[in-house]
Order: structure tokens, then C-alpha cells, then sequence
């Protein structure tokens, strides 16, 4: 059967601009894709291939500084991930919901975090936790996290909030309304109805918050002290000192949890992100 | 012939939106394309423009295949249903726009625009933006912004759809003045049909993808080719029956719906027994004084079972004996006309056999 | 008589429960912090990390020191150059994906978002590989007989890195402009007898204007105040800003001077989204008619 025959307005089927594109991918996906191959290359320091192996992953479960780092980064996610969320469907809630004084104000500082040059942000816990409120030393483990948590938790839930607002923008109002008149308080009305809707954007933003977390470099190079490494800040400095194919591993590894998790994330969001 | 339509199919993956299509326009035509939603009307029109391309089957216009030709190289121009303005230009930019890309000097370029915003009464517009104007006078912009391009053929499409009652009116006749005046053939797609009868000098009517009935708007109300072109345009009664011969050559149907035959004129003539469809215009059918002597056809008798006064006219139900609901609409020649179509008299109907029309699908 | 503040749309209580807490959090930990670096980029040291505020306007002069100046010019034409470069490479891309199919356009958006969630360590690391002396490319240019040429740590890897970082930044908010772009104008162009660059010079770029500025700023900023890829793919002559900064703070011990410079990126990012709101809500009000 023939295929329809392209129309005036048809860009897409143009092949200029399908070269462009498939040039476009190639320059994003190259770099990646040959991380992941090397990392499962024999030799050394060269990029000739020199047989497959699963050694550097194995080196990586070995290494215990890095096996600490990764725990200390999935820690410090859990603990941003679940109190993200409810900061940021909170404020979320109380920008669609309310008018109050100030609300302008509010939701710019919301909106901050998001569009601060990280290093800005990064300079800021450094004196915040340095001098202001110095964060105590030597605390037991997972409390000497808590530092990196409070930052990344700061610029965590104004995500949330952006996933959870345009999730409540789909809200029929209605339904609360039927809620109250059926008896039902305010708060109550919103536990039983808005929350039930708002669940996938708040899964989302779960996802969302866990990836910001687990992949922040600046911020928590700054914010953290001496003793509390993070897996990020871990391979910075195996890409500055030492490198060694683990690093591929690690990097890989780091890629596919990102990338299922966001994956995840999308879908439960759905395919329609065209409404930013 | 100005524009000819030679054996058009598009289709979308599977979806068939245009179904072998022919036809043929002739030059200084205001011909309308009409339909339900979804038959492929639009489709064919943006074939014309080029903003489409047909599957299969070729379109000439003035004799050349545009086969290849991209919309800003056809001698076609088209209003857009949703006008598309350009917002971001004043409306004499908007109607200089296509003399702007012909590069048509600055004088002349004036002089046209200046002409085209007077045809469309808008002269005194010129520098407003296209977001100060109502729906009306933006359709304005872009009739005269095609317009002055003098092309071939302008294509409508769904014109008068976006606009209110009075506008409508308005405008249509508006329209029909401005093509007498201008003379460019005018290819218009529409769902309204109270529109294409009366602007259009003929009609293709579509169904589906495909060319049901091409004919003037008078042939296609009286002498309608189907069951579906009938229904269509206006509304009719349709008796289902067979068809009959007698010893006289009189041409009768036989219904079952009807106790008495019903006589036509018309000129069909299939052979006896046939299953056929004979349909009645509503307006054609008259209330007969109760006195009046029976008649041998063209009649029946029942009781009013519903009335919808619209003003002008009231549309009747009328059910017979056998079932069967006829629907009939009396002029109210007389303020008190309507009163005397209470629900539940009775009353006897006949019409003309003239006004039969015989229906073989 | 005081005036009690209005807060409409639900009860008071309603209204605490869900405004106190991130509220409060983002007053103590973001506002609080950003206002004492601002305070102290009026100030200057004074013992190992007392800080004096003293209102001197001494560390923004600073900036006037040619060193300081070079720098600072340097990371903008890199944050420009990187801008420059996105937008030429990101138009057509997003071209195609408001034009594609919906599958497509699915396709084409995870397509450029994966590599954007994927690590900016890992990505730029990736990057590197790929640049070394024998890495891809050179290995490829060896094989017709060029190079090896030395690519990392040079200002061309830098921005060959701040571009393949910030690709996504800006074909995501491109996309969104062009999508909502009535069809029918462009249809309506060609009708009137315009080529396709001509339409698209004539009428898709006066009025995806706003959306195509929105999405430069999206990329300028973040590219202006970047740290990891100068620092990882840059030699010692493609320092930008930020790296300034780190200094300041880790190393040379003059906080002052360190927020001083922090401020400067904030007052710019401030001032684009001041820019961004005031052009999207003229253009707003011009074409919704």
C-alpha cells in the first residue's frame, strides 16, 4: 500500500531535517553510549577493546568508600524524597487554593530555587551551615547527613510543587464541592478528594525529587563537610584524580537508576509534558 | 472548465477521506461543497489549495495538473475557517502580505490594498491591529487579503460558521455581492445547507469521501438523487412501496404505509414490482376541507399529534390510521392560522403528484 | 483598628496547615541564607571567618579589576557562544517535533529529556572520554590520517560541554512555543504565495518571539553560572565565574568577595525573569484575540 505522500506542512518528513535530528542524537547519545561500552572493556587505560568483562563492576561492590558514598546518597534521597513531597504538595495546595497577602511573593520564592545558578545555592548552605547554623559535628550517622538533606531538600520540593500544581490545575472543583455538601470539612474534603487525584503527581514528584537528590553535585560539594561523601562528589574526585575504568561502572550505574526512575516517573505522569 | 477534479482519493494510514472523487467547476461559479461533518468536504478544498495531496487522481486548474505545485505557486486562494490573521501585523499589512511576496511595487501595492479593504467595507481599518477587531471584520481582513491577490479561484472554507444569526445574514449576502461583483470563481465547503442553497450556483453534495449529487441548488432540493440527498437538504417524507404500471401508463407507487396509491409524474421508470422510495416535500402537503370528495391518490387522513409554531410557518405531525407520521408545514397566512393546528383534530392531507419524487436508493 | 490581612478561599485553619510549613522552610533555609551572602557582599573579613558587614560597596568594585572584568566577559561570551550554538542546533529539532506525529513527538521528547536527567557529572565525564587524546573522535581522525589534536582542557571543550549540557534547556520550552502556534497562519503564508523560509522569517519568528526569548534566557543563565563543566573539561586559561567563586570560598577564604560575585549571577537571573514575565504578558495580551 502506498505511505501517504508528504503535505506542504509536513517538516517532520523532510530528510534535511531528519539528518539534523539523527546527527543531534548521535552528538547527545555517542559519549553515553561508549561509557556504558567501556565499562565493560578489559583493558585499561586505552579505548581498544580488549574483551568483555565484568570485573570493574565487580571492583566497584568492593570498594568500600564508594559502597558508603552510595549509601550515604540513597539515605540522604529517602529522607529529601518524603519530606519534599509533603512540603511541596503542600505549598502547592496553598497557591491554587488561597488568596492571601504576600501570595505573589510566596510563589516567587518558590519559583527560586528552581531558576538560582546552583553554585549561588551552593555558597549559601556553606555560610548557612558554616556560620549562621553550624550543623554539629561528629554526629552519629544518618544525622551527620543532615545538612546535605536540609539543602537538598530545599531545592527538591519546588519541583514537587510545579508537578503538583499543574496536576491540580485538572481539578474539578465540583467534586470537593459535592464533598462539603455532603457533609465533609474543609480539611477532610481535601484529604478525600484532592488528594486521591493528586496521587500520580505526587508519585512523580517522589521520582523527581529522588533523581535531583541522588545526582546534585554543587550543592552538596558545598554543603558537605570533609567526612560526608556523597556518590557524586565521590566520582568527581575519581574523574580528577584517579581515573580508572570503575569510574565507567559507577557512571553507568548512576545512569540506569536515573534513567528508570525518570522513565517511571513519566510514565505515571503520563506521555503528555507538552504543557510546560 | 476552470477546475477539474479527475478520480481524487486521499487517504489518511487507512482512513479514506476522499473516495474517487470527479468533478468540475466552471469558471465565474459560486459552487459549494456540502456535507455532514467528517465527509471529506475540507479535504477536497485543501487538495485544491495544495495544502493536501491527493493519494491518487490529479487536479487541473486552467488546464495544468498542479500535480507538484506547492500552495504559494497555485493561482488558488483561501479564507481559512478560522481566518488566521496574522496578529502581529496591521490589517492593510495582512492584505499587502501576498503583494509584499510578489514583489508588486509600493504604489501599485497601495492602490490594490486600498481597493480590496473598500470592497470589504473596511477602508477606514487599515491601520488597526487584528486584535482590536470582531470576529466579522477579521473575516473581512482575510477575504480581502485574498482577494487582492486577484487569483483564479477563492476557497471558503465554512465560512459563516463562526458567526451569529444576524451576522450570518449579513454577511452572506454580502458575499454573494462581492462575487457577482468581482467575478472570481468562488469553491465553497460548508455544512449548513441553508448557505449553499442560496449562494451557490450548484452544489456537489458529499457523503463519506464520496460525490454524491452535483446540481444546482433547485435540482438538488426538487429532484434529489438518493434517499440520503433527500433527507439532506430540507426534510421529506419518505413512503417506502412498490412500483406500478397500470393498464394506462399511469405510474403509481403502492406503500403500505398508505391505504390510497400514490401518483407521480416524475419521469423514472423502472420496472413494475420494484422496490421504490416516493418522497414528499412538507410544504407541498396541504390541509383538505373535510368535505371535500375523496380522492383516488396522493392523500391520507389522521389526526395532528404534534405542532411546533416557528413563527413563519408551523410544522405539523400528523399520524394516519395505519402508523404511519407525516410531517407537513403550513405558511400562517393569518395570525390565527396556527391556533387551528390543535393537537388532536383530525384532518385529511392531500398533494400533488407533481411533487412526487420517485427514489430508487 | 487594625485591618486583619484577607485570606479568601477557605478557612484560616485550612489556609495555616498548608502554608506554615514550607513557608517557614523556605524563609530559614533559602531566603535567610541568600540574604545573609547578599548582606555580607557588603562586607569585609575580618579574623579566619568573621565576616564585617559594613556596607562597602568595595567587592562589587573589584569587579572593575581587568583580571576579574576578563573573567567575567570570558564567561559571558561562553554562556552567549553556548546560547548561540543550542538555539541554532535546537530550532530545527524542535521544528520537527511539533510537526512529527504524536508518536514521534513522544519519541523526540524522551529523546532529548534522557540525556537532561541523566547525571551532569556522568554526561560531562562521558564527554571527556570522547575528547581525550585517545579517545573517540581523535581515534576516528587517526583513522584518515589527522590529528591526534588536544581537545580537552581547552575553551572549545568547554563549550562544546556547556552545549551538549544545556541542548535540552532549550528545545524543551522552543518546542512549547512552536506548538502553540496556529497552523493555519503558516498554512495561510503559503496560500499567499510564500516560500517556507519565508514564512518562517516572516511569520513564525515575529510571533514565537517571546517563547524563542524565554528559552534563551533558560539556557544563558544556567550555562553563565556554571561550575562542574569549566572545571572538569576547561585548561587553566577557560576559568568562568564560577570556579571564581568555589575559589573565594574553599580556598583564598574572602567570603565577601565570593558573594559579591554569587550576587551578581542572582541579580542577572532576577532580572531575566523580570524580562521574561513583563515580554510574556505584552505578548500574551497582543495575540489572544
Amino acid at each position: 500500500m502506498s505511505r501517504d505522500r508528504a503535505g506542504p506542512l509536513d517538516y517532520a518528513r523532510r530528510w534535511p531535517l531528519r539528518l539534523w535530528v539523527g546527527a543531534v542524537m548521535l552528538f547527545l547519545y555517542l559519549p553515553l553510549a561508549s561509557l556504558v561500552l567501556f565499562s565493560f572493556d578489559a583493558s585499561r587505560r586505552t579505548i581498544r577493546w580488549e574483551g568483555f568483562t565484568f570485573d570493574w563492576y565487580v571492583r566497584l561492590a568492593g570498594d568500600q568508600a564508594l559502597i558508603t558514598a552510595f549509601v550515604n546518597s540513597l539515605t540522604i534521597a529517602a529522607m529529601t524524597t518524603l519530606v519534599s513531597v509533603v512540603l511541596g504538595a503542600m505549598a502547592a495546595l496553598a497557591l491554587w487554593r488561597f488568596r492571601f497577602p504576600l501570595r505573589g511573593a510566596f510563589d516567587g520564592a518558590i519559583t527560586l530555587p528552581i531558576v538560582v545558578p546552583e553554585i549561588c545555592m551552593g555558597v549559601a548552605m556553606l555560610v548557612f551551615f558554616g556560620t549562621i547554623a553550624p550543623w554539629p559535628r561528629d554526629l552519629a550517622w544518618p544525622f551527620d547527613l543532615g545538612a546535605i538533606t536540609i539543602a537538598h531538600i530545599t531545592f527538591s520540593f519546588p519541583f514537587v510543587t510545579v508537578v503538583v500544581r499543574a496536576r491540580l490545575a485538572s481539578f474539578n472543583r465540583e467534586l470537593e464541592e459535592a464533598a462539603r455538601d455532603l457533609g465533609a470539612g474543609e480539611l477532610r474534603a481535601l484529604r478525600d478528594v484532592v488528594l486521591p487525584h493528586l496521587r500520580p503527581a505526587l508519585i512523580a514528584g517522589a521520582l523527581l525529587a529522588f533523581t535531583l537528590s541522588l545526582d546534585d553535585f554543587v550543592i552538596t560539594f558545598f554543603t558537605a563537610g570533609p567526612n560526608t561523601v556523597t556518590f557524586p562528589v565521590k566520582i568527581y574526585s575519581m574523574v580528577r584524580f584517579s581515573v580508572t575504568p570503575e569510574v565507567n561502572a559507577a557512571s553507568s550505574v548512576l545512569m540506569a537508576i536515573t534513567i528508570i526512575l525518570t522513565l517511571l516517573g513519566m510514565k505515571l505522569q503520563g506521555t503528555d509534558m507538552a504543557g510546560k | 472548465m476552470l477546475i477539474r477534479i479527475e478520480n481524487v482519493t486521499k487517504r489518511f494510514g487507512s482512513f479514506v477521506a476522499v473516495d474517487n472523487a470527479s468533478l468540475e467547476i466552471a469558471e465565474g461559479e459560486f459552487f459549494a461543497l456540502l456535507g455532514p461533518s467528517g465527509c471529506g468536504k475540507t479535504t477536497l478544498l485543501r487538495m485544491l489549495a495544495g495544502l493536501e495531496v491527493p493519494s491518487e487522481g490529479r487536479i487541473l486548474i486552467d488546464g495544468v495538473d498542479m500535480a507538484g505545485t506547492p500552495p504559494n505557486r497555485r493561482p488558488v486562494n483561501m479564507v481559512f475557517q478560522s481566518y488566521a490573521v496574522f496578529p502581529h501585523l496591521s490589517v492593510a499589512d495582512n492584505v499587502a502580505y501576498g503583494l509584499v511576496i510578489d514583489k508588486v511595487p509600493r504604489a501599485e501595492r497601495d492602490a490594490r490594498v486600498a481597493e480590496a479593504l473598500a470592497l470589504v467595507k473596511l477602508g477606514s481599518f487599515a491601520q488597526r491591529r487584528p486584535d482590536q477587531l470582531s470576529g466579522g471584520q477579521r473575516q473581512r481582513v482575510a477575504l480581502a487579503r485574498a482577494l487582492v491577490k486577484r487569483p483564479r479561484v477563492l476557497l471558503l472554507d465554512e465560512p459563516l460558521s463562526a458567526l451569529d444569526a444576524k451576522l450570518r445574514d449579513a454577511m452572506r449576502s454580502e458575499l454573494a455581492a462581492i462575487q457577482r461583483e468581482v467575478g472570481v470563481t468562488f469553491v465553497m465547503v460548508t455544512h449548513d445547507q441553508d448557505e449553499a442553497l442560496a449562494l451557490a450556483s450548484r452544489c456537489a453534495l458529499m457523503n463519506s469521501g464520496r460525490l454524491v449529487q452535483i446540481a444546482s441548488p433547485g435540482e438538488l432540493y426538487e429532484s434529489p438523487a438518493s434517499r440520503f440527498v433527500a433527507d439532506f437538504i430540507g426534510s421529506i417524507n419518505l413512503f417506502a412501496g412498490s412500483w406500478q404500471i397500470d393498464a394506462s401508463d399511469r405510474r403509481r407507487i403502492i406503500s403500505p404505509a398508505l391505504p390510497i396509491p400514490i401518483a407521480t409524474e416524475a419521469g423514472a421508470n423502472p420496472p413494475s414490482g420494484t422496490t421504490i422510495w416516493a418522497g414528499v416535500r412538507p410544504e407541498k402537503i396541504r390541509i383538505v376541507p373535510a368535505d371535500a370528495p375523496p380522492a383516488d391518490s396522493n392523500s391520507a387522513a389522521g389526526t395532528i399529534v404534534g405542532s411546533a409554531y416557528l413563527g413563519a410557518v408551523t410544522l405539523c405531525d400528523v399520524r394516519t390510521a395505519e402508523g404511519t407520521m407525516i410531517k407537513l408545514s403550513v405558511p400562517n397566512t393569518t395570525p390565527l392560522a396556527a391556533k387551528e393546528l390543535a393537537i388532536g383534530r383530525p384532518v385529511r392531507l392531500a398533494w400533488d403528484a407533481a411533487a412526487v419524487v420517485v427514489l430508487t436508493e | 483598628m487594625i485591618a486583619r490581612p484577607r485570606i479568601e478561599g477557605g478557612s484560616s485553619a485550612a489556609f495555616w496547615t498548608v502554608f506554615a510549613a514550607p513557608a517557614l522552610w523556605i524563609v530559614a533555609f533559602f531566603v535567610i541564607p541568600l540574604s545573609v551572602i547578599w548582606a555580607y557582599s557588603f562586607g569585609h573579613t575580618e579574623g579566619l571567618t568573621e565576616v564585617a558587614v559594613t556596607g562597602t560597596l568595595g567587592n562589587y568594585a573589584r569587579l572593575s579589576d581587568p583580571v576579574y572584568l576578563w573573567i567575567f566577559g570570558k564567561s559571558l561570551l561562553f554562556a552567549g557562544a553556548t546560547t548561540a550554538i543550542c538555539l541554532l542546533i535546537g530550532f530545527p529539532y524542535a521544528l520537527v517535533m511539533t510537526f512529527a506525529a504524536p508518536r514521534g513527538k513522544v519519541l523526540l521528547l524522551l529523546a532529548i529529556m534522557l540525556p537532561f536527567w541523566t547525571n551532569l557529572l556522568v554526561r560531562t565525564y562521558a564527554l571527556m572520554a570522547v575528547m581525550r587524546s585517545e579517545g573517540w573522535i581523535n581515534q576516528g581522525l587517526g583513522l584518515i590520517g589527522l590529528g591526534p589534536f588536544e581537545m580537552l582542557h581547552t575553551n572549545f571543550a568547554v563549550v562544546v560541554g556547556l552545549v551538549y549540557v544545556h541542548l535540552p534547556f532549550i528545545v524543551l520550552p522552543l518546542f512549547s512555543t512552536l506548538d502553540r502556534l496556529d497552523r493555519s497562519l503558516i498554512e495561510a503564508s503559503l496560500d499567499l504565495g510564500a516560500g517556507h523560509l519565508t514564512t518562517i522569517f516572516r511569520v513564525v519568528i515575529p510571533l514565537v518571539w517571546p517563547g524563542v526569548l524565554s528559552a534563551l534566557l533558560l539556557c544563558f543563565i544556567p550555562a553563565l553560572g556554571s561550575y562542574l563543566t569549566p572545571d572538569l573539561l576547561g585548561g587553566p586559561d577557560s576559568q568562568m565565574i564560577a570556579s571564581v567563586i568555589e575559589r573565594q570560598f574553599k580556598r583564598a577564604n574572602d567570603w565577601p568577595f565570593g558573594a559579591a560575585l554569587s550576587f551578581v549571577l542572582m541579580y542577572l537571573t532576577l532580572a531575566a525573569m523580570a524580562w521574561r514575565a513583563l515580554t510574556e504578558r505584552r505578548a500574551a495580551a497582543r495575540v489572544a484575540a
